[in-house]
């Protein structure tokens, strides 16, 4: 065997069979699922494989869908803003403790992650109840008169999501403070320059694609969460995951529910991309 | 480095209680004597945990996570390990795309999987089996041992494989008493990764999953749709326990930073 010969074919040999297997059950079922979309359904002739815009049309026109979406969209806004908000300093925190605080603070906060999401958000059920934790501690210390409704709002799901999302955005910006020189931050404070200006003028710029590519992530997970909304949001308070899932295995309208489901893929996909595009062109030089 | 003023500590200390909090009040409601949800005053009982044996189909739907988990997460990394290889060492057309196209069940949401996976499987009959659950799990953990092992295969000297193949070694030997040795921390962290990805996937195996064949994830979130209760609390804290103790064998293993942040030892 030639080694110029063996070179060129050796890779296909190597990722050939991881190749085939997402041909065929990532592109097939994807494409299948985007033709479904396009497909006709009806109570009594069920999934009729016509194409049609009838779907679609159906989501943009009726305001359940649209009020649907606009609140997916909400708790998305509102879970990466909170995220960002509290992770960005407690990362920065976490990377100034010692080493020994900082493993054990990592178990606390990391370890979570691995513990199943029904688990974590059943604790926010119990927690977020209007007998719940929560509430009694609230009212125990004066600070309001009658429980809170935290259960079956959109308020109790951006909560638990922030929980359940916030770790990556810790990671994410955590892992762009690594890199950072702590030369640069002592120059600065050589230079007379007080903490908070350190923070915005020399810190912050340099971990902001870190937090773009944490809050990409930590919105794209909140806009196509399913578990966290379906228990804290219940049965009414419908996200787009849990609208998709209703059509599917309750109304049983699956082109309906496939077109739910394309359309929060699309505007996921344009989103990461578009983010993507922007932190490697706008803070390329960061990562040199 | 400077460090941490008081306002910082406490934030962080508020921080870590916010996180832990949902945590810790499932494992206490687990413990209450009572028949509804309270947490325990001066009785703690064990009444809840007991009551877990009386439904069979937790314990099924759990034994059946875990072969889940050993099954997809093995021949996920099976698939991983050469891909990871050529993706580490070759620059062929196609690499770019391809690694994206690795990567990409990190990016589709899983509830769009999911979506998929019925369509799919539903037509060619695999719906609701357990070998269609296996095929969606692969896909859906293969990042992740894919990552892992990535990182260890940059690692290692390319002259060391050299120095085996000069001495006569075949490429298999190679690769079973050279590469493999080198890598096997990435392959390792790799399949245990995931494997507890698979172990608490809901959202694309809610969708795929049939009352006879079902994970204790969805089982659990099955569960606590129609009701919420002790019992309920109880099958979580032996889940949050249960994690727990790997939690802390892997840090002890690994180093849990290596292992989320991806670089893996070695």
């Amino acid at each position: 065997m030639s080694p110029d010969a063996s070179a060129r074919t050796t890779p296909y040999w190597l990722t050939g069979p991881a190749l085939a297997v997402f041909l065929a059950l990532v592109i097939i079922p994807l494409g299948m699922t985007v033709l479904l979309a396009f497909y006709d359904w009806g109570q009594y002739k069920g999934i009729v494989a016509e194409f049609t815009l009838k779907n679609f049309r159906e989501i943009f026109s009726d305001g359940y869908f649209l009020e649907v979406f606009l609140r997916t969209l909400r708790i998305s806004v509102l879970v990466t803003l909170f995220a960002i908000l509290i992770g960005v300093p407690e990362a920065y925190i976490l990377n100034r403790m010692s080493p020994a605080w900082r493993g054990l603070c990592l178990l606390a906060i990391l370890g979570p992650l691995l513990v199943s999401v029904v688990a974590r958000t059943l604790g926010w059920a119990l927690l977020l109840g209007s007998n719940g934790l929560v509430n009694r501690g609230l009212m125990a210390l004066g600070l309001i008169g009658q429980p809170l409704e935290f259960m079956f709002t959109e308020t109790g799901v951006v909560i638990a999501l922030v929980h359940v999302l916030i770790p990556l955005m810790i990671l994410a910006v955590w892992a762009s403070l690594q890199r950072l020189d702590p030369q640069i931050e002592n120059a600065a404070l050589s230079l007379g320059a007080s903490r908070l200006t350190i923070w915005r003028r020399v810190i912050l710029p340099q971990i902001v694609p870190g937090i773009l590519s944490g809050g990409v992530i930590v919105f794209a997970l909140a806009a196509s969460a399913f578990a966290s909304p379906a228990i804290i949001g219940g049965r009414r308070l419908k996200v787009a995951a849990t609208l998709a899932y209703d059509e599917f295995l309750n109304t049983l309208n699956w082109p309906l529910g496939a077109a739910v489901a394309v359309l929060l893929l699309a505007a996921l996909m344009i989103l990461t991309i578009g983010t993507n595009r922007l932190v490697e062109r706008r803070y390329s030089q960061v990562f040199e | 480095m400077s460090r941490n003023g008081p306002f910082a500590i406490l934030f962080h200390t508020l921080f870590v209680v916010f996180m832990l909090a949902p945590l810790v009040v499932v494992c206490l409601v687990a413990f209450t004597p009572e028949g509804y949800l309270s947490l325990p005053g001066r009785v703690w009982s064990l009444r809840w945990f007991r009551a877990i044996l009386d439904y069979p189909e937790f314990l099924r739907a759990f034994r059946d996570s875990l072969w889940l988990a050993a099954l997809s997460s093995t021949v996920a990394i099976g698939l991983a390990v050469p891909a990871a290889l050529a993706i580490a060492r070759y620059r062929f057309p196609g690499r770019e795309a391809m690694t994206a196209l690795f990567m990409s069940p990190l990016m589709v949401p899983h509830v769009v999987l999911g979506i998929a996976f019925l369509r799919f499987f539903t037509q060619i009959g695999l719906s609701g089996t357990f070998l269609g659950l296996v095929l969606s799990h692969i896909i859906v953990i293969i990042p992740f041992a894919l990552r892992l092992v990535l990182a260890a295969s940059y690692g290692i000297d390319r002259r060391i494989e050299h120095a085996a193949v000069s001495l006569g070694a075949s490429p298999a030997v190679v690769f079973r008493r050279v590469t493999l040795p080198l890598i096997l921390p990435g392959v390792v962290s790799g399949w245990l990764l995931a494997a507890i990805n698979s172990f608490d996937e809901v959202t694309m195996t809610v969708f795929i999953a049939s009352p006879a064949t079902t994970t204790l994830p969805v089982r659990m979130f099955l569960y606590i749709q129609d009701n919420i209760d002790p019992l309920i609390a109880a099958v979580s804290a032996c889940l949050i326990a249960l994690t727990a103790i790997l939690l802390m064998a892997l840090d002890r293993l690994f180093g849990l930073d290596r292992l989320f942040v991806g670089t893996g030892k070695g």
